[in-house]
Order: structure tokens, then C-alpha cells, then sequence
């Protein structure tokens, strides 16, 4: 008997069908990452390529890189979540990193391994080409698309068309910024209103027969100054969803500032030129762009269905069907899916972060629980195992309870984003990634998940007023900066109030500052008021929705009146007599702020 | 120990077979006791990797290797069941007083057993052997040989702890090469044309003598010893007493300032 190459995969585990990958890509990278380092290349074109390629700076250092891989339409097979697994244990810091825009991200990694990165992630068809830089990022979908019971046809297929469409295409490789597309389900689900392009599926009748087509919203985005997009028009036939992105695109890329850095993202160029002006300019340049593109230019749509087997399993079947716990999971954590039979199973996790050996259980949990055989990634940095027969729920339950990964919370308030914050980005101001962690920890203590009046609500928080923490779409949101008392300072956040990404989507407006070691009091005190004031089936969301709008009749009737109660407190101790206000969360010094440069604008 | 260049760092399962077929190896097991009472690849004996670290001096170590039958002329073969870093601490012992003919089993003992390969649980009769004292310098590092080394511009120093502990705090000057970074699926070792290219991306090549270190007893570090010395760099040295003693000893340390790491890491 010869024993040779030893590694034999999950036999009948789901394998990718798209191969994003390129393998001469990762030895270009090392060979121009040799060059830099002799001197042959400047910074700037340098940092032009590394970005393009998908590997971030790293806060205070040239010598590690964030990787950043894209996972178009959120989609993820077993095989690629062990692959990580391994890499983040060779590379990185042996954790790995769900964004809110379905990508997984590397962090720590020494620049010169980059390229090991890239060759992993091509043996499992995966790339972090363009999920940084001034091009198209990675192209997201709902993780409910295909599931959701409000949804009027499934988007993936279209999301992972547009991705494919738009990877390494000439005409998107140096725009003026960076370019978001976001599909999602249905209203509810959201997510379209604050991103350059967002898309929900929507069927008419046209002339009696049911037509495909999209609600097309432009111009939206987070950043340091946030706006809610534009509907386009009110039907997109599918046949011009290629059209109108190109279209798009090339009025950005044309009209866009390339100039002034902090604003030429397209939502400026949309409010300079007023939504009246931009949406006709669309409208012309379409034309144009359907009566000059050669035929063959077209969406590669794949209606394939994904095929839905219960996976057979050769694990042990016994155990407590019942588990402790597992109702408040069942609760918190899942969906019923418009298929009947099945739920979707979203995985909690902190601020998004996950270890090796959890990733690499995940890929065997998802070939042995769900009937599709991959997962799907998430907006709230996390992912959702779907096509979960009901009656394998608590065993489902069990097997993540093993591995640490059935903590409850994922589909409630109690689930925060945090971006990453001081723990790697150059721009941050505070530890924002610790701090959601510490919200969970606290709210989940309190079983705050449980209460179905906070469940629609959401806490969000970015180190820095740039957003990628999304605070302006929260139902409470934070964004860091430094206080100061006299030559004394101490982290400190702003909180915004009554944000939405749904159908009603609207920014937070500013209520006051918060000292970062108060904030967990304060959204306890918010949601004390809360419980006082609150009307017969009332959720924190409405209440909420109702003060910023003033339509609220009780005692707090603005936002200025929650204001005076929170700005109590506000009010820093004396570093005498509460040292711990001074330092952040994750550090035991006195607190000042650092930064660096950013990359957003490279 | 001019024969050492046709020596090979690893030894695949096949050919270990045979040799044990043929009798031609001494094998040695170095898990602890009694996960070798339960069962071992035959023929094997058993030195588990604490009882040489209790006083790892030369002359004991020479007693130990003597016990064990093994002469200067006995082809060895360690393994392990923790990837390969406890084997390589102690073929690196053997190296060090003088053994040439030493290798690495290619995969842990778990991968052994899940391919279902013969094992035994008896202890073999161990006939004792005398073995020649010729300690090897060249191979080892003491703290103040790093010390002298820090002026020398072609010398580089391989921390091979995590990432995580790296950044916290790490020997100045060292870089970090994780312990992880070295195996490639079941493999202790990455392919020979993998590791090479792996160093070579790192500027770690055969011009510098390079120092491996790990956390205490040089065991991540031994086997990042086996893995640059598979990719066929002649000259490195393992810090046997690596950042334990240094740490001690509160000599300079270096940190990554002005960031959270730890908070990334859902452990």
C-alpha cells in the first residue's frame, strides 16, 4: 500500500461553482512586493496595487497588511471555510473577521505573505482582487435572497452575474473611489437605500405577463457625511439592470471628483448636481450605452438551482433533543425560510470575529446541517447556515454549542457591529470592536435578546466618524473620538439616534456625547425610558423613530429632551477618583489619540 | 558528518515502513508514556520529550541516546503526535551531540493510525549502545551568542511563536514566522519548493545564518530549524533556551505600539 498525498476532503461536500480566482495574480504580488522593497516602486503606485489586489494598511506599520476577501453575494462552500481556517493560523493572527459587506478579512499579515494568501484562496476558487482600492467592491446580496418569505424573486443569481461582470473589467479599474453594489431581498431586509447601487427584486405585469425587473436606488452611502439614495425610477426591467449599472458607473467615472479626496464618493457628485440633474444624466447615458454596446455584452445570469438534499450524516445522532438554551437560540438566532420545512440559522458572533478552529467546525457543520451545502454571509458580520430541516435544529444546536459557536442574540440587538477600530485601522480613535464585544457580553448577561420589544433595534459602532461601522443607519449609533479634561483625555463616542436601513431608511441624528466606559449605561438608561414611556406593542425602534420625527406625545418628546437626561451621564470624574474612565477598552494607559494615514482615499 | 547533505529532513511513511521491515531504523516515540504503552509504530522506543528536558546536559542526553541502542551509525527516526515540534527538539539533541543520521516521520502519529497503519504495544528489547561525544556548536544559540550577533548585519533572528505573541513583545530585531506557517495539510513540512519559496518572499535565504526561538524549550522553534534546513539553508541554529531565558534574563524586548491586536481575536 502507497500512502501519498494525505488530505481527503468532506467526500460530498457542495463544491464552488465559480472560480474567481487567478493564481498568476499571487505570483505577481510577491514579485512586485520584492520591487517595492528594493526601492523600484514609490509608495503611492505601490499602495495603488496593493490595494487593487485587496490587502489594506495596517494601523502604525508598512510591514503587515489586512487581506480582504471577497465573497460575492455573501456565498461561502465548506471547502473555503477550512481553507481560511488554515490560512488565518499560517498568516494571521489564528481569528479571522466577518465584515458587514460580505467580505472575510485577514488581519496582521506580514506583507511579504500576502502572496501565500492569494495562492490558498485560488486552490478554493476565492480572491481579494478589487475588495479594496478605487474600484467595484465586493458585489452583496441578502442572506435571506432565495429564502425570504418577502421576497418577490431571488437576486443572487443577478448579484453574482453583476460581481462577474464587473471583476478585473477594464472599465472599472481606476474610478474615482471605490463603488458599491448591494442586493437584497425585500424592503424589510434592506440595506439599499445607503450604498451606490442598490437593487430589490421586484415582478410587474407588463401587458399580462409577469416581468423581472428591480427598484434601482442611487447615490446613498455611509461615510463622514451620509446620504440616503434615490429610487431611480420605478421599474427596472432585468434586461436593463446591465445597461443602467454600466451607465452609472461611467458617469461616475467620467463626472466624479478626482481632485478633493474626502468627498468623491458618487453620492457627492449626486447631491452637487441634484438628484433631478444626475437621475436624467442617467437616463441619456443609458440610451446611449444600450444603443452602443456590442450584443454579446450581457449579464452571464445563471439560473442553476442550488440543489437542496438533506445531507446525510455519519455523526452521532443521539444526544438531548432538547438542549438548555436552545429554545432562546431557536428564538434569536433563526428564521423560517418561505420554503416550508426549513429555517435559516444565523451564527452569533463577536463583533464579527471568529477562530481558526471554529471555521474550520463551521465547514463541516454546514456540509452535515444545511440541505443547499454552503452558507451565507451576512450585513451584521455574520453568516447563516440555510435550508436547516426543521427537525435538525437541535441537533444543529448541539453541534455549534461544542465548538462555541451557539451563543444566542444573532438576529436581536444584542448582536452589535464594530468595526475594527484601534485593534488594526489607521484611522481609528477608539477600540470600537472591543466595545460591541462588551455590549454583547453585557446585554446578552442581561438576556436582553430575549425581549421581543428591542429585537428590530440595532447598536452600531465605528472608531472614527468614516463609518464602516455603519453607525448612521443604527437604531443607536456611535462613532469615536477623544474627549478631554483639562490636559487629561478619555475615549469618548457620539451618539446618533433613530438610523434605518429599511424601507423607511434614514440616518441617526446626533443626540449627545458619551464617554466610551458609559455607553453601555446609557443604552441600559435608553432603554429604562424606554420601558416607561412605551405604548401597547411598542418596540424601541418606533419609540425611537418617534422622537427624532417629534411625533411622540409622552414626557420625552424630542431629541433634546433625551439629550438633558443622558448628558448627565456625560460628566467625567476626576481621573482620581475613576482612573479606568481614562483608558479604553483593551488598555490599561491613560487614553490619547493616534492616527495614521488613511486608505480609504488612495 | 560530511555524509550530512544526503540526509533527508523527513521521512515519508512508506519509506519508514520498510526500513522497519528491514530493521535498518531505530524509531523513537517521544508522546508521553502512556500514549506509548497504548499502542506505537512498531519497534519503536519511547523517550518522552519531558523526561529529556529535565536535565537536557550532553552527558546525560549521551546516556539517554545509549539506552536507546542508538550508536553513531544508527539511522533514527523520530515522531510525535504535536506536528512534528517535539520530534524535531529531540532529533535536534541528537544532532547536537554529534548524530548525523536523523530524521523527521513526514506526518504526526495521528495521521499514522487514521490510515490504518500497523502498530504495536509492546516495548522492544533494547540492546545498549555506546555513542561518541561530538558536540555540534554550530547548531545551538545561547543568549549571549544573540547578543553578539545583534552587530552582524547577515544574521536573522525567526520568532516562530503566534502572530499575537509575536506583536506583544518579541527579541529586537527578530521576524515573526509562525510555527503554523511551516506544515502543509497533513505534512509536518511543507513541500521542499513550497518552503523555499515561502523564505524566499520573506528575504529569509541562504546567504544569512539565521536563529529560530520560540515561547520556552525550543520545540516550534526545532522544528522551524527542520523546515529551513529542508529547504536546504546550511547555516541555522536553534535558541534552544529561547524567550523564556531572554525574558528572564530582562534583556530588551520589542512591541508592536499603538494598537489592539488582542481584541481581534475571538479566542
Amino acid at each position: 500500500m502507497t500512502v501519498s498525498d494525505l488530505k481527503q476532503p468532506h467526500s460530498d461536500s457542495v463544491r464552488p461553482t465559480i472560480n474567481w480566482a487567478r493564481v498568476e495574480e499571487a505570483v505577481d504580488f510577491a514579485k512586485t512586493v520584492k520591487l517595492y522593497r528594493q526601492g523600484k516602486y514609490d509608495d503611492d503606485s505601490f499602495r495603488r496595487y496593493r490595494l487593487q489586489h485587496g490587502a489594506y494598511g495596517t494601523r502604525m506599520t508598512s510591514d503587515y497588511a489586512m487581506v480582504r476577501i471577497k465573497l460575492p453575494a455573501g456565498e461561502i462552500y465548506p471547502q473555503q471555510l477550512e481553507k481560511i481556517a488554515q490560512l488565518s493560523e499560517q498568516f494571521s493572527i489564528g481569528s479571522a473577521h466577518f465584515s458587514t459587506r460580505e467580505n472575510i478579512q485577514l488581519h496582521w499579515v506580514v506583507l511579504e505573505d500576502v502572496s501565500e494568501i492569494f495562492r490558498g484562496l485560488a486552490e478554493v476558487g476565492l480572491t481579494s482582487r478589487e475588495a479594496c482600492g478605487n474600484s467595484v467592491r465586493n458585489v452583496m446580496c441578502s442572506p435571506l435572497s432565495g429564502v425570504c418569505p418577502g421576497e418577490e424573486f431571488d437576486a443572487t443569481p443577478y448579484a453574482l452575474a453583476t460581481a462577474k461582470f464587473f471583476l478585473r473589467n477594464p472599465m472599472a479599474q481606476s474610478l474615482p473611489r471605490k463603488f458599491k453594489f448591494n442586493f437584497t431581498c425585500c424592503e424589510k431586509h434592506g440595506m439599499v437605500r445607503m450604498v451606490d447601487v442598490g437593487l430589490i427584486p421586484q415582478i410587474k405585469e407588463i401587458d399580462g405577463t409577469a416581468q423581472k425587473g428591480f427598484k434601482i436606488f442611487l447615490g446613498g452611502g455611509l461615510g463622514n457625511r451620509s446620504f440616503v439614495g434615490h429610487q431611480l425610477e420605478e421599474f427596472t426591467p432585468e434586461e436593463d439592470l446591465i445597461y443602467t449599472s454600466i451607465a452609472v458607473l461611467r458617469i461616475f467615472d467620467r463626472l466624479g471628483d478626482r481632485k478633493n479626496l474626502a468627498r468623491n464618493r458618487m453620492r457627492y457628485l449626486v447631491n452637487d448636481m441634484g438628484w433631478d440633474a444626475f437621475q436624467n444624466l442617467v437616463f441619456k447615458e443609458r440610451a446611449l450605452v444600450r444603443a452602443t454596446q456590442s450584443v454579446v455584452t450581457q449579464l452571464d445570469v445563471d439560473f442553476t438551482p442550488s440543489e437542496i438534499k438533506r445531507p446525510i450524516r455519519v455523526t452521532d445522532e443521539s444526544g438531548n433533543p432538547n438542549p438548555d438554551g436552545y429554545a432562546r437560540w431557536l428564538k434569536t438566532n433563526t428564521e423560517k425560510q418561505k420554503q416550508p420545512g426549513y429555517r435559516s440559522a444565523f451564527i452569533t458572533l463577536e463583533a464579527g470575529d471568529i477562530t481558526a478552529n471554529q471555521l474550520s467546525a463551521l465547514g463541516e457543520i454546514v456540509s452535515d446541517y444545511s440541505s443547499e451545502g454552503k452558507a451565507r454571509v451576512g450585513f451584521n458580520q455574520n453568516i447563516a447556515l440555510r435550508y436547516v430541516s426543521e427537525d435538525d435544529l437541535p441537533r444543529l444546536y448541539s453541534r455549534l454549542l461544542e465548538v462555541g459557536l451557539a451563543k444566542s442574540g444573532s438576529l436581536t440587538m444584542t448582536a452589535p457591529i464594530g468595526c475594527s477600530g484601534t485593534t488594526s485601522c489607521n484611522l481609528a480613535l477608539t477600540n470600537s470592536h472591543r466595545l460591541a464585544k462588551e455590549i454583547q457580553r453585557k446585554f446578552l448577561e442581561l438576556r436582553l435578546d430575549e425581549d421581543d420589544d428591542l429585537r428590530d433595534s440595532t447598536i452600531k459602532i465605528s472608531g472614527c466618524p468614516n463609518s464602516c461601522g455603519q453607525h448612521g443607519i443604527a437604531t443607536i449609533g456611535f462613532f469615536g473620538g477623544g474627549g478631554r479634561v483639562g490636559k487629561e483625555m478619555y475615549p469618548n463616542y457620539q451618539m446618533l439616534l433613530g438610523g434605518r436601513s429599511d424601507g423607511e431608511t434614514m440616518l441617526g441624528l446626533t443626540c449627545t456625547r458619551i464617554p466610551a466606559k458609559r455607553v453601555i449605561p446609557a443604552i441600559l438608561k435608553i432603554i429604562e425610558l424606554f420601558k416607561k414611556y412605551k405604548k401597547p406593542n411598542d418596540t424601541l425602534k418606533e419609540w425611537i423613530h418617534r422622537i427624532v420625527n417629534e411625533k411622540e406625545d409622552s414626557e420625552i418628546k424630542s431629541i433634546l429632551d433625551l439629550r438633558k437626561i443622558m448628558d448627565q451621564l456625560a460628566v467625567p470624574p476626576t481621573k482620581e477618583d475613576d482612573p479606568d474612565f481614562y483608558s479604553d477598552y483593551g488598555s490599561d494607559t491613560s487614553y490619547h489619540t493616534k492616527t495614521g494615514k488613511g486608505e480609504c482615499a488612495a | 558528518m560530511s555524509q550530512e547533505k544526503t540526509i533527508k529532513t523527513t521521512t515519508d511513511i512508506d519509506s519508514l515502513r520498510s526500513e522497519i521491515r528491514d530493521k535498518s531504523v531505530r524509531v523513537i516515540d517521544v508522546r508521553r508514556e502512556e500514549d506509548y504503552k497504548q499502542n506505537h509504530i512498531p519497534t519503536a522506543v519511547n523517550l518522552p520529550l519531558a523526561n529529556l528536558l529535565s536535565d537536557d546536559s550532553p552527558e546525560r542526553v549521551l546516556k539517554i541516546f545509549n539506552s536507546l541502542g542508538i550508536d553513531d551509525e544508527t539511522r533514527v527516526v523520530v515522531y510525535d503526535d504535536t506536528f512534528g515540534a517535539l520530534a524535531s527538539r529531540v532529533a535536534w539533541t541528537l544532532e547536537y551531540i554529534g548524530h548525523s543520521d536523523v530524521s523527521l516521520l513526514e506526518t504526526t502519529y495521528s495521521r499514522w493510525k487514521s490510515l490504518g497503519l500497523e502498530s504495536e504495544t509492546i516495548s522492544p528489547e533494547i540492546q545498549s549502545k555506546q555513542h561518541s561525544l561530538r558536540l555540534k556548536p554550530e547548531i545551538l544559540a545561547t543568549s549571549d551568542y544573540l547578543e553578539q550577533s545583534k552587530e552582524k548585519k547577515d544574521v536573522l533572528l525567526i520568532d516562530n511563536r503566534e502572530r499575537l505573541n509575536y506583536l506583544e513583545q518579541h527579541i529586537p530585531g527578530a521576524i515573526s514566522l509562525p510555527y503554523r506557517t511551516l506544515a502543509k495539510n497533513d505534512k509536518i513540512l511543507r513541500p521542499k519548493e513550497d518552503m523555499k519559496r515561502l523564505l524566499d518572499n520573506r528575504g529569509i535565504s541562504g546567504d544569512s545564518e539565521i536563529i529560530t526561538y520560540c515561547g520556552s524549550v525550543g520545540t516550534l522553534s526545532g522544528l522551524a530549524y527542520y523546515a529551513l534546513k529542508s529547504a536546504g539553508l546550511p547555516n541555522v541554529k536553534l535558541y534552544v533556551r529561547s524567550f523564556k531565558e531572554w525574558k528572564n534574563l530582562k534583556k530588551p524586548l520589542e512591541k508592536q505600539e499603538d494598537a489592539n491586536y488582542w481584541d481581534l481575536s475571538a479566542e
